[in-house]
């Protein structure tokens, strides 16, 4: 077997669709970062929220794959960028762990999946990993580059942060806005870090779903916010693709980039607009290109 | 006029001394029915009833209220309520639970799209292993309400135009290994 | 061999039904039966009250009629009746040692269903206790005189009450206050529930009785640094930390603060919570007891720097009470018993982010509004919010940091009490729309409910729902420029959001953060809750496992004024008590080394957790001081030539014990 990487990637079915851009400039950063990084080969999706409401067993027999898989390949760390998939993971893990009657039907699908055992793989959040293996002052130092004077509410969304409180406090995460202070942005203060984007309900109860972003945006703007800074694909596509939809509903004039944590790490880095995603966006292209200085690649955006 | 009254035959307490059982659900009986889940939960102010009825309603066995109700379909799985409670009661599993329940009996609300998507999801996830977006969406729409299909228009043409749209049909390369996860609607216990 | 040490053995066993429970569980007429066929029982019965005076005389009359010289009782717990039975024993003239209890309740009936087990249990513990207490020996308790002084630590309303009833009594007090002053919270207050009478005007006297009072001997600023000895002679050493100020000369006039070179008060004023400013020397407040100023070392230029006019000095030319190159002192006394009433902390709200406390300057906590609304406090009793505007609408929100799996776990019993007396103050002050979110309303207690009645006819809200956050975000014009509570209200079922102008957060009361401190040096100890732990929930509250310590008040956990006060008098009272018997009896089960067999190799004496244990140089043998021993065993078992022995734990003893567990029937 080819030696292992230290991180072992977990994209989940966004990261390779609507979030591609997570994936592009988690790989850059990683990158820049000279961090060894894999994809987990043959993984499968980690079943989000939708499979826990159908079936808890499934759902977990499900995350239980990727889980073995991760182990095949020697890697101890399994990075998971999306919070949900994050979350799905670990989930499956502490079920596992605290439920033998879980344990046992897993024990036997993956027996007669003909995959090996569960074993100590560390499911890990791409900002729990920045901040804690790469750590804030490192960041500081390797940054080539700054966003001077651009102001940015950091978004933590839900799944991340809880239940567990491993990737950061539950009730007020830091974590995020330490790492944007050390690249150089300013990070104003935002009451709803961790306030629900709504998940799938801006496509199945859209206006429910679209009001929720709505608050997040607006208090955002309050707080002078420029740009929306997450971790999550979905965050990021609900905040983002349907900021038309709100300024036609509301008349409030938001237009705002949202950005992957990851992107702004990475053009701190010296990263470059293309393979960090940032012509992907839907929403706040103006300020974009001002920001990254991209007038020439702008025409090729559409 | 319709009578409100609940007679007690109508509570399956053998139904609800058994929930406390299952994963997640044991500090139930704990709630001081403060509301806290309720006040923190963001999508609280559109459910029929509110997370913390439905801890009161599960514990004293009105089954089919709780099941029938929208409150766990408009429940994202936000863990807020979770975290806040102050006696540690995990809402969010309690609602995942129910949710399994009300589609093992089949007594979500009709033509609420939310149980059909996870269904649909599941389904797709089982079969090939990933999920593709795009496929998913229209069909759970197609299955719900047509009619969301021309208002999803427009975002589907900035996914496309920003490269963020795939209309491929993913699909793992070990599909045979799946089969042995049992088909998620037959999960009983 | 032991029959002749110990006479002719005849052991009397009693087998108690405590009414149904044990009987229920065990078939206590066949363990007697049983025990009638041990060796060396001559008679075994059973009654349905063995503690009972009926019962007590049954044994005495054995004692007398049969010559039973070994008692085993099987019934509850040693910790309430084994004094009875050996009282019992005593009074028909047999040394009480001889008696042993068996624990079939607590043991076995409480915690079994199976009754043919059950009882097979109880056969099991009687033939240990009948087999133990074969070699039992005549013990003599040992009696140790009583200091009459008392030692009472912390002045507030239960220190002070405590020390006062103990003055009055005739006994020499030493109250002991960490503070500049005594008083305690209570001194914070404006008015007390459930009746609004001032708070100032039932405490102040209380303050100025101790001051007066001959017997009383007050050391404020003061702590206690170390307690050595026990019940009876606790030597006891105070620091008295420098006040800069001769307690003996200040008179009171303040007229140094006036003087002091800083105009303007600049430090924040504790007493006040930081609401006002005060001068580096200062006095806590006007009715302080002693009334005697206090220079603050880090505020004052002179102590920090010494580059000072000191015009303080010049303005106390005449008495001189000013001393900048005081030092600590250290005082040493010796006392019979101790009274612990050290009080409480309040939860520090920013433990719970989302109320906003310590963010938005307009969420208050409980105590800082008592000053508010307290004519003599920051605003001369005027509610205002930090920004200076008079509240249209004030929220109270209850149990922060209570009744709380994520903070404190238990309900703090005043706080739903204070919210009230707080809505009526700041309703009466401001005519505001005051809102209370509850959970629970607690108000049982002698004219509670009386006065949550009252509050709720003054058109106070009550919103039943624990308040989810406190924003100051409007989402509605209506709610622009105010604090927003977002809430469900379980009452009408709608979740909402109420616009305040003054969030006030009902905190919780949680032990001192020295508690575990105070409870080590004195050798007590605390309940889970981290408050002080009483010997007996219902029968002992306040005094502690350790013999000659008193608890009172809040430092015992959650207790409103007129609770604490009861406390307090009945410390005292057994403080007296104890102080008129002048003795203490010691319970006999102390360890004693065996000097012939003591190797001197010392392995004892770092072990022991009273200091029992000495080291006798000249002799080159350990020894045990028999009045500090609290028969712990860890001597005993640690001696490598097993030279320490234990009265009641002698090696014979606990192995027939054992071996009459083990041997099944
Ligand atoms: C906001 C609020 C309002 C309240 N209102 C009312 C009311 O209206 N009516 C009512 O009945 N109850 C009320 N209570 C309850 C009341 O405050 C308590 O019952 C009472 O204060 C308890 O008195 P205490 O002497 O035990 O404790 P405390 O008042 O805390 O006094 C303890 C004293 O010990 C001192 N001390 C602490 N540690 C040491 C040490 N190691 N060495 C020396 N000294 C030490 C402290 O400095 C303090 O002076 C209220 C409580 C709060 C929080
Ligand atoms: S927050 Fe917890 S204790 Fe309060 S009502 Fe909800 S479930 Fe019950
Ligand atoms: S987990 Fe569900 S019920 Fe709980 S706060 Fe989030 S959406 Fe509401
Ligand atoms: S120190 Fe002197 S001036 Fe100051 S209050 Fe005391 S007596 Fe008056
Ligand atoms: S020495 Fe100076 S600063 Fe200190 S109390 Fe006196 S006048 Fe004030
Ligand atoms: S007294 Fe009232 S406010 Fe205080 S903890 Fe108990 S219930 Fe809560
Ligand atoms: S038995 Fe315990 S208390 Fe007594 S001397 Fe030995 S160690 Fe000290």
């Amino acid at each position: 077997m080819e030696p292992s990487a230290k991180y072992l990637y977990y994209p989940g079915c966004s990261l390779k669709g609507t979030g591609i851009a997570y994936e592009e400039s988690l790989l850059t950063t990683f990158r820049l970062l000279e961090l060894p990084i894999k994809e987990l080969p043959d993984w499968n999706c980690c079943g989000a929220t939708n499979y826990m409401s159908v079936s808890e067993t499934s759902a977990t027999l499900l995350a239980a794959r990727n889980l073995a898989l991760a182990r095949q390949t020697g890697s101890r760390d399994l990075l998971a960028p999306c919070n949900a998939c994050y979350l799905t993971l670990r989930k499956s893990q502490e079920l596992v762990a605290h439920y033998p009657k879980i344990a046992h039907e897993v024990e036997q699908f993956l027996e007669q999946a003909g995959l090996p055992r569960l074993d100590s793989v560390r499911v890990r959040h791409v900002l729990e990993v920045l901040y804690t293996d790469v750590g804030v002052e490192r960041l500081r130092e390797l940054t080539v580059r700054r966003l001077q004077g651009v102001r940015m509410a950091s978004y933590y969304g839900c799944q991340a942060v809880r239940p567990y409180g491993e990737v950061d406090d539950p009730h007020e995460p830091t974590r995020m806005d330490q790492i944007l202070k050390a690249v150089g942005v300013d990070v104003v203060e935002y009451n709803l870090k961790t306030k629900c984007c709504g998940g799938a309900l801006t496509g199945t109860i859209h206006d429910v779903g679209v009001r929720l972003n709505y608050i997040l945006l607006k208090e955002a703007m309050r707080q002078g916010a420029q740009a929306i800074v997450t971790i999550c694909p979905l965050c990021q596509f609900n905040l983002d693709a349907y900021q038309a939809e709100i300024r036609k509903q509301t008349g409030e004039p938001i237009d705002m980039p949202i950005f992957y944590l990851t992107q702004i790490v990475g053009w701190a880095l010296g990263g470059d607009v293309r393979e960090l995603g940032l012509h992907r966006a839907i929403s706040g292209k103006k300020l974009i290109e001002q920001w990254f200085t991209v007038k020439k690649e702008a025409e090729t955006y559409v | 006029m319709e009578r409100q009254i609940r007679y007690q035959r109508e509570a399956d307490l053998e139904w609800a001394h058994r929930f406390t059982q299952h994963p997640g659900c044991e500090r139930l009986l704990s709630c001081i029915q403060c509301g806290t889940c309720s006040g923190t939960c963001p999508l609280s102010i559109y459910m029929d009833i509110t997370p913390r009825q439905v801890i009161a309603m599960v514990r004293e066995g009105f089954r089919d209220d709780v099941l029938k109700s929208k409150t766990i379909w408009l429940c994202a799985s936000c863990y807020a309520c979770s975290v806040e409670c102050p006696q540690k009661i995990n809402i969010t599993d309690v609602m995942y639970r129910l949710k399994r329940e009300a589609i093992q009996n089949n007594v979500f609300p009709k033509r609420f799209p939310i149980p059909v998507l996870a269904q649909e999801f599941c389904e797709m996830v089982r079969r090939r292993g990933r999920n593709s977006e795009f496929w998913m969406v229209f069909r759970m729409a197609l299955r719900s309400n047509p009619a969301i299909l021309l208002s999803m228009m427009r975002t589907g043409w900035d996914l496309w135009r920003t490269g963020r749209l795939s209309m491929r049909m993913e699909r793992i390369q070990r599909v045979n290994e799946l089969q042995y996860i049992p088909a998620a609607t037959k999960e009983v216990d | 061999m032991s029959e002749q040490r110990n006479g002719h053995v005849r052991i009397g066993v009693y087998i108690c039904h405590c009414g149904a429970n044990i009987a229920d569980t065990v078939d206590v007429k066949a363990v007697a039966e049983y025990a009638a066929t041990l060796p060396g029982v001559v008679i075994s019965r059973e009654y349905k009250y063995m503690c009972s005076d009926p019962g007590q005389e049954l044994i005495q009359k054995d004692i007398e009629e049969h010559a039973i010289n070994r008692v085993v009782v099987a019934a509850c717990s040693p910790t309430l009746h084994e004094n009875t039975f050996r009282g019992a024993a005593e009074r028909a003239g047999l040394n009480p040692f001889f008696v042993q209890m068996v624990n079939i309740r607590e043991h076995d009936s409480w915690v079994h269903s199976d009754r043919e087990a059950a009882t097979v249990k109880a056969k099991d513990l009687v033939r240990a206790a009948v087999m133990r207490v074969y070699f039992h020996k005549p013990l003599e308790k040992r009696r140790v005189p009583i200091h009459p002084e008392v030692l009472v630590v912390g002045g507030g309303i239960a220190g002070i009450h405590a020390a006062l009833t103990v003055a009055n009594s005739g006994k020499r007090v030493y109250l002991v206050e960490r503070e500049p002053t005594i008083g305690g919270h209570m001194a914070q207050y404006d008015k007390t529930f459930p009746t609004l009478d001032c708070a100032a005007c039932i405490l102040t006297p209380k303050m100025s009785a101790v001051r007066a009072h001959p017997n009383i001997t007050l050391w404020t600023y003061s702590e206690v640094v170390s307690v050595d000895g026990s019940v009876g002679d606790y030597k006891v050493v105070v620091k008295r930390k420098p006040r800069y100020v001769h307690e003996d000369l200040c008179v009171g006039c303040l007229q140094c603060i006036e003087t002091c070179v800083y105009k303007d008060s600049k430090f924040d004023d504790e007493f006040n919570l930081g609401l006002s400013k005060r001068k580096p020397i200062y006095i806590p407040f006007a009715q302080a007891t002693p009334k005697v100023v206090v220079i603050d070392p880090d505020a004052c230029i002179q102590l920090k720097t010494g580059k000072c006019k000191k015009s303080c000095m010049e303005a106390c030319v005449e008495r001189g009470a000013i001393d900048f190159a005081q030092k600590e002192t250290y005082e040493e006394i010796h006392v019979g018993s101790i009274i612990i009433a050290t009080g409480f902390q309040t939860f520090d709200p920013r433990r719970m982010p989302q109320y906003g406390y310590g963010k938005y300057p307009n969420v208050y906590n409980t105590l800082e509004v008592e000053r508010l609304v307290n004519a003599s406090g920051p605003t001369s009793g005027q509610v205002i919010t930090r920004d200076g505007r008079v509240p249209k609408s004030v929220g109270i929100v209850l149990c922060v940091g209570s009744r709380d799996e994520n903070t404190n776990r238990w309900c703090s019993r005043v706080c739903c009490m204070t919210s009230l007396k707080l809505a009526h103050l700041i309703k009466e002050h401001t005519g505001a729309e005051v809102y209370i979110f509850y959970i629970d309303m607690r108000a049982a207690g002698k004219g509670y409910e009386e006065f949550y009645q009252r509050v709720l006819n003054e058109g106070v809200h009550f919103i039943r729902g624990r308040v989810a956050e406190i924003t100051d975000w409007a989402l509605d014009p209506s709610e622009a420029g105010k604090l927003v509570a977002r809430v469900e209200d379980t009452n009408t079922g709608f979740v909402r959001r109420i616009p305040l102008d003054m969030v006030v957060l009902a905190v919780g009361l949680e032990p001192q953060p020295d508690a575990h401190e105070v409870q080590r040096m004195f050798g007590i100890s605390c309940s889970l809750d981290g408050f002080f732990l009483e010997k007996h929930p219902k029968l002992a509250p306040a005094p502690t496992y350790t013999d000659g310590i008193f608890i009172a008040g809040l430092c015992h956990g959650p207790k409103d004024i007129p609770d604490t006060v009861m406390q307090a008098g009945y410390a005292a009272a057994e403080a007296i008590a104890l102080a008129d018997t002048g003795f203490f009896e010691l319970e006999p089960n102390t360890a004693y080394v065996v000097e012939e067999e003591c190797s001197g190799c010392k392995t004892c004496v770092p072990l022991c957790p009273y200091q029992a244990v000495t080291f006798n140089e000249e002799k080159q043998k350990a020894f045990i001081n028999e009045v500090l021993c609290k028969g712990c065993g860890t001597c005993v078992a640690a001696c490598p030539s097993g030279s320490i022995k234990q009265n009641l734990f002698e090696d014979e003893e606990i192995y027939s014990e054992i071996e009459g567990v083990l041997a099944y029937a």
